[in-house]
């Protein structure tokens, strides 16, 4: 049986406690929330704090906040709470079905919205036991020096497998930070660095306490998540789409999102700028997809081949702007996920 | 509810029981062990807790290749904690499943041979103490060159993986012939060649391997392990221990699983029965899903290359098929491995002259071994994808042209395996009505396809493991006065429902109740012998002597009740816990009066039965694999959707039938068909057990590539398609009311017909396994390119073969032996030099 | 290095948790998870385990309800909280229509898986009295069986649905 190392518990009841316990600590100290990240990984020593620090009891973590001026999400509510809340539709749809993607159906039970969006990046050389990478000598992103992904390079390519996030991003969502210095506002899309170690700007005294959305009127949006089996796999690809129609099916403002493609989800901002104006017919549609693609980068650190995870972002733009334009994609839906899934 | 009925074919009849209607067999019923399932009381290894039992954990090898220079343990001996730290040099006796490759020890004392080959053992009190002490070990390497595939294998004689085999990195060589080949393809109209891959994959049961050890009172050694094979187990128990067999008592807890991975002796289970004996406490191990890994046994990856002759009619005139085969870093059950790759080609459809050429290669990953469907498996995709290239370019329908070559019943193939019912016509025939065949295939719309394939599996090795004269299977029956029956027999328990066949063969005969029976199985100090459960032999072999026993004990009952009712027992019956005048039925006594009658006249009740199996034609060297009292027959359709741009494939529905014989308890026999399903939907789409080698320049790792339960991937609950089960039953006259295999069978068409099916749906060729998208969006691209639309391998390395052994078939005059073999030796060979099966 | 703190300087920990509907109290060592406390200081070995990482399902319990792992959850973390295994399941003597159904219907091979999947069958159906094949799928997508196929599991588990609701309609 894989063992825990040993850890100091805190469990605070507020939200000041928690900060007042992360102040000062640094990185030894980690909040645990769904524990379905941090555990496991604990477990094959891939991080062992020294202390853990649940948000169990933080009950303001665990509120949702749904109105005409905006939303206002609490981290902890768990994965589940949003997949199956009929709420996070039309304008949300994309959260709902990333949130619905994830894992399996007990991991959601336990995982939160905030742990998901702080998820530790995910490589074929680092997601191992630790008798497992000391086979490899181990790698950058953990007590080695070698990238073994791409060997000559200085930086570590741990890939960014949050299926939340792109959905989120897509949204335009912000997310709010504390910590015992204060508060601050920090775009989605600007919480991560393309970067496998220091992937998030989350300073480590700092607790992610709520995602803040503007309002969705118009909007529509969907996700689309890449993975092998029906269950369990983390996305290797995913592309997540937003946009928001006038009357006449004219795009007036889209964002695209490719997931699982880089360190850091990846704004596809040409391919989202190139729709403006338009509507969305084959041409666009193709066009889109194929500037989206060219910002993907896939690796050869995931399940799949790289070469053809790349090949599949034009096609799940594809199916996702279809699909945002009204088309029925259920039989791709299907074939992709296997999966009933929140529709819009 | 169920969505498919159960409907005996022939009503249920001719029995070797009671010469009326079955009652237990063929009655879908609950299985015995069920009521301990579902409530969670199944005792598996890792639930057994005794008082002061110490935990163990092993030091594994980080290098894939190297020499042990010396080993440290002193800081972890030192350890709060830690008990004791035992090294190779403790458990220098060297021991393996096959008595040809004895190359194993249970801690490496000079040479590890993959990453992950055990080198020190901690014990101590607490399983995270053992943990953590293995980092305190210092142990010094020097690294050898990593052999990481076949032909690497064959390209790099030095450094000896072993320094036994044939020469440098081959383990094993055969060349065998029926018959010459050459002129059959001379007189062929067509000839087929094709090279073909089949990847390695892993048994992954979802119970970990775990074994607990224990001193008993009196001195003795008692192991609790999830092993197939308790009788393996002890005999390498006793060698690696030196200690005398009658002083070891090892007990196969059921598996959570095993499909042949735990077929095998493995090190951790000598490593705590030595532990407690030492410490004369309880020591348990259980490994994590990292550590199965390491254990494997699993599907060897093989190359193969079929050479094959047919008439314009389909017939075949003749066959060549090599195979080169990657072996990982130990013998196993290799040597019988290679020989299966070549054994049932000749099984299914009748091939007139066959040439057989195997080669396997030490590779520095973990061993493989005996998956379902043991070494089977991987020519059977070549065959049967090959088959359907075949019918293509005859321009036959597949389903058309396998009927017209099927193999007849009651014949001797060319390699001198016997065969008894064979019902794969009939399976066909099934399979090709219930999906539709005829309307579907090549007629579905672009994207959608169907497919199909067959196969042949044998319902138990006729060859043991340890060549003797003595039963491959043993029952003892205790009937007490109150009714009670007892069943001992070594037979395991691997969820198959080993148990349950015992419980109902006996059931029937006696008329009794499956639930008035207790089952006292795999342990070697309650029962007699059984092999184990491997090669589908528990239900035809522990069955028979279940058989036997239940009838001798009927026997001795019906000759006391005869007495009391004074009729000629011949006219008696039992059914309904009874015993009945089959004339005056009211005429009866209860069962347990019937025990009490026969206990006064005969003394205590108890019988034995045995099974061994009938001797096989085939004597030519080599010989010992293949044989089998019977073979089950299947075939199935698999229909595919891919889409023409990602090639992304999902399967919707799959139609089976297969030749079972009998089903004993139809829902555990659909089970197993399902089942089988299932892990060969696995293997044609998704799983693999894959490797990755560093760049050489910078480092020589060679490691799994990904040793978890996520990344190796078993299909969900939502990947599984929509399945229809047929059984085709004609009672097979070797079986136990005429039983055969289910376990490992269904398994075989399934990655044939996928990959086949691909074919109808988008017109390219998978000569390779896993089907993956990838692998199809790259032949599709040759495709529209103009070029083969194909993707698979496209060479096969030259093997120095040995020259073949010539056994001329039986149409030709053959006698089942070789023509240019060196003459056999009169006296029996020392056991080691023996060929052996599996 | 793998080792972390000195063991010293852990004392054990200690909760009340409802355990099958019954209050029980639980020393352990306080690295343990719930899967860990329930099988090695609790001796309920019915839950099982296939990896500790959360890749096979084969440690579900419910808690409060609801499906989670066991080998994800701390132990320090279920004081107070309900949780239900598969010894639970049975009432009152008798096997819960779920246990009978898997027994009678072969959606039980080996048995290894057979805990997790039910108590995930029994929060589903205690959420959904009429669960449809698609629902069933998916509720048991987090638990891995090698053995059936799943197949002979969905269909037990639309018998035991069939029989419940029978049941419920007779004590009516
Ligand atoms: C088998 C398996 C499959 C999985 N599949 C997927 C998948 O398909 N898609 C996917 O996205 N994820 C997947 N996951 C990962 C994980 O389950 C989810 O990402 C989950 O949402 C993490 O949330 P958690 O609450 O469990 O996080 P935890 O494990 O509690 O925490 C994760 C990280 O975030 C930090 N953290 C948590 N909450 C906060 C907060 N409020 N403020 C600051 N820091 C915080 C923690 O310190 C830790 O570093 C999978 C995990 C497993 C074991
Ligand atoms: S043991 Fe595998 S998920 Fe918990
Ligand atoms: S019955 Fe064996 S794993 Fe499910």
């Amino acid at each position: 049986m894989m063992r825990l190392p040993l850890f100091e518990f805190r469990s605070p009841r507020t939200l000041e406690e928690a900060v007042r316990i992360l102040d000062g600590q640094g990185p030894s100290t980690m909040p645990l929330a769904g524990g379905t990240d941090l555990l496991p990984n604990m477990k094959r020593r891939q991080q062992v704090p020294r202390t853990l620090m649940s948000l169990r009891h933080v009950e303001s973590l665990r509120h949702v906040q749904l109105s005409d001026s905006g939303s206002r999400l609490g981290a902890c509510l768990t994965l589940t709470d949003i997949a199956e809340d009929p709420r996070f539709r039309n304008g949300m749809t994309a959260l709902a079905q990333a949130s619905a993607l994830v894992a399996t159906p007990h991991i959601r039970n336990m995982a939160t919205l905030g742990g998901n969006l702080c998820l530790d990046t995910r490589c074929n050389y680092y997601d191992q036991n630790y008798e497992w990478r000391k086979a490899i000598n181990f790698c950058l992103k953990k007590d080695g020096n070698t990238c073994w992904v791409a060997t000559g390079s200085s930086k570590c390519v741990a890939v960014s497998s949050t299926d939340t996030a792109p959905a989120l991003i897509a949204l335009g969502a912000r997310v709010r930070l504390f910590s015992r210095s204060g508060e601050r506002e920090v775009a989605l899309a600007d919480l991560y660095n393309n970067d496998g170690i220091n992937y998030i700007k989350r300073r480590p005294d700092e607790i992610l306490a709520e995602v803040l959305l503007d309002p969705l009127h118009g909007w529509k949006s969907t996700y689309w998540k890449l993975r092998r089996r029906g269950s369990f796999d983390f996305p290797v690809l995913s592309v997540a789409a937003a946009a928001r129609f006038s009357t006449q099916g004219v795009v007036e403002d889209a964002r695209i999102v490719v997931g699982s493609a880089a360190s850091r989800p990846l704004v596809a901002g040409e391919a989202s700028k190139s729709l403006l104006g338009r509507s969305l017919n084959p041409e666009s549609i193709a066009e889109a997809a194929a500037l989206a693609a060219r910002i993907a980068k896939p690796l050869d650190n995931t399940d799949f081949d790289m070469t053809w995870r790349k090949r599949v972002t034009a096609e799940f733009v594809t199916y996702a702007l279809r699909e945002l334009r009204g088309n029925d994609m259920h039989v791709e839906r299907e074939s992709v996920t296997r999966h009933p899934l929140p529709q819009s | 509810m169920p969505n498919q009925k159960y409907t005996p074919d022939r009503p249920a009849k001719d029995s070797q029981a009671n010469g009326e209607e079955l009652r237990v067999i063929g009655v879908p019923r609950r299985r015995v062990d069920a009521r301990a399932k579902v409530t969670g009381q199944t005792r598996f290894a890792d639930d057994i807790f005794l008082p002061r039992m110490a935990h163990c954990k092993l030091l594994r090898s980080p290098h894939p290749h190297a020499r042990i220079r010396s080993i440290d343990a002193s800081r972890a001996l030192a350890h709060p904690g830690v008990y004791l730290v035992l090294t190779g040099k403790d458990l220098p006796i060297e021991y393996g499943i096959l008595p040809v490759s004895q190359d194993e020890q249970a801690l490496c004392v000079d040479h590890v041979r993959h990453v992950g080959d055990p080198v020190a053992a901690v014990i101590a009190r607490e399983e995270l103490t053992a943990f953590e002490a293995l980092d305190l070990i210092d142990v010094d390497y020097e690294i050898l060159t990593t052999i990481s595939d076949p032909e690497e294998a064959l390209a790099t004689p030095e450094p000896r993986i072993h320094d036994y085999g044939e020469e440098g990195n081959i383990h094993k060589r055969v060349a065998l012939e029926f018959g010459d080949v050459e002129k059959s393809f001379a007189e062929a109209d067509e000839i087929f060649e094709d090279i073909f891959f089949y990847q390695g994959s892993t048994h992954l049961p979802i119970e970990q391997h775990a074994a607990v050890a224990t001193k008993d009172p009196d001195g003795k050694l008692t192991i609790w392990s999830s092993t197939q094979t308790p009788h393996y187990l002890h005999r390498a128990l006793a060698k690696v221990l030196n200690m005398p067999p009658a002083h070891i008592r090892v007990s196969a807890t059921p598996n959570g699983g095993g499909f042949g991975g735990k077929s095998d002796p493995f090190n951790h289970e000598i490593v705590v029965a030595k532990a407690a004996l030492l410490l004369d406490r309880p020591v348990k191990i259980c490994l994590t899903r990292e550590e199965v890994f390491y254990c494997h046994r699993g599907r060897h990856p093989v190359l193969m290359k079929f050479k094959t002759g047919v008439k314009k009619d389909g017939s075949i005139t003749g066959m060549h098929l090599q195979t080169l085969i990657d072996g990982g870093g130990y013998g196993s059950y290799g040597v019988a491995s290679t020989f299966y790759t070549g054994a049932l080609q000749t099984t299914t459809y009748h091939i007139p002259r066959y040439r057989f050429a195997g080669c396997r290669t030490f590779t520095n990953k973990p061993p493989c071994g005996p998956k379902r469907g043991h070494g089977t498996v991987q020519p059977r995709f070549g065959q049967e994808v090959q088959l359907d290239k075949i019918a293509e370019k005859l321009k036959l329908d597949p389903a058309e042209l396998r009927l017209r070559i099927v193999e007849a019943p009651n014949t001797v193939t060319a390699n001198y395996l016997r065969l008894s019912t064979v019902n794969l016509s009939e399976c066909i025939r099934r399979v090709v009505k219930i999906s539709d065949w005829k309307e579907k295939f090549r007629k579905l719309p672009e994207g959608r396809g169907v497919g199909i394939a067959c196969s042949a599996y044998l319902t138990g090795a006729g060859l043991a493991i340890y060549w003797n004269k003595m039963p491959h299977s043993g029952v003892q029956l205790k009937l007490d006065r109150g009714g009670g029956v007892a069943i001992f027999c070594g037979a395991t328990e691997i969820g198959q429902g080993s148990d349950d066949v015992l419980a109902s063969i006996v059931a029937e005969v006696l008329g009794i109740d499956t639930f008035d029976i207790r089952l006292f199985t795999g342990d070697t100090d309650l029962g007699p012998v059984d092999l184990g459960s491997y090669s589908s032999r528990v239900t035809i072999m522990a069955g028979s002597a279940a058989l036997q026993a239940a009838e001798r004990a009927r026997e001795l009952l019906a000759e006391a009740v005869a007495i009391r009712l004074e009729v000629p027992k011949e006219q008696l019956r039992f059914a309904d816990k009874h015993v009945f005048d089959s004339v005056v039925p009211e005429r009866r006594v209860p069962f347990h009066e019937a025990v009490c009658l026969a206990e006064a006249r005969f003394g205590t009740i108890g019988t034995v039965g045995s099974y061994t199996p009938p001797k096989s034609p085939a004597l030519y060297k080599g010989g010992g694999v293949g044989p089998s009292p019977t073979y089950s027959y299947t075939a199935a359709v698999v229909e595919v959707a891919v889409n023409p741009v990602t090639g992304w494939i999902t399967v919707p529905k799959i139609w089976i039938a297969h030749d079972i014989g009998r089903a004993l308890n139809p829902p555990l026999v659909r089970g197993q068909v399902e089942g089988s399903v299932y892990m060969g939907l696995g293997e044609a789409l998704m799983e693999e057990q894959e490797f990755r080698r560093l760049p050489k320049k910078l480092s020589h790792a060679l490691v799994h590539k990904f040793p978890s339960m996520l990344e190796y991937k078993s299909p969900t609950s939502l990947d599984m398609p929509e399945v229809v089960t047929e059984l085709v039953e004609e009672p097979d006259p070797r079986g136990p009311f005429g039983a055969k295999e289910v376990g490992q069978g269904p398994l075989l068409p399934i990655m044939p017909a996928v990959a086949n099916a691909v074919y109808d749906a988008v017109g390219v060729r998978i000569d390779e396994v896993p089907i993956t998208p990838e692998k199809i969006m790259k032949a599709l691209a040759e495709k529209r390119a103009g070029r083969d639309p194909r993707c698979g391998p496209s060479h096969f390395p030259h093997v120095d073969w040995p020259e073949a052994l010539r056994v001329p078939p039986p149409w030709e005059g053959g006698d089942g032996n070789a023509v240019n073999d060196v003459p056999r030796p009169s006296k029996p060979r020392p056991e080691k030099e023996k060929v052996l099966s599996s | 290095m793998l080792i972390t703190l000195p063991a010293e300087s852990q004392k054990s920990a200690h909760i009340r948790i409802a355990l099958n509907g019954e209050h029980v109290d639980v020393s352990f060592a306080p690295y343990k998870t719930l899967l860990e406390i329930l099988r090695e200081d609790l001796s309920h070995t019915g839950t099982k385990h296939g990896c500790e990482l959360g890749e096979c399902g084969a440690c579900a319990v419910l808690l409060e309800g609801k499906p989670v792992l066991s080998c994800l959850v701390l132990g320090v973390e279920c004081d107070s909280r309900n949780i239900l295994t598969v010894e639970g399941l049975g009432l009152e003597g008798h096997l819960h229509p779920l246990q009978d159904a898997f027994a009678d219907l072969g959606a039980a091979q080996c048995g290894y898986c057979t805990p997790a999947i039910l108590v995930t069958a029994k929060s589903l159906l205690d959420e959904h009295p009429q669960a449809t094949r698609d629902q069933i799928r998916a509720a048991l997508s987090g638990v891995l069986c090698r053995c059936t196929g799943y197949l002979q599991i969905f269909e037990a588990v639309e018998a035991a649905m069939v029989k419940i609701a029978e049941q419920n309609a007779a004590a009516k």
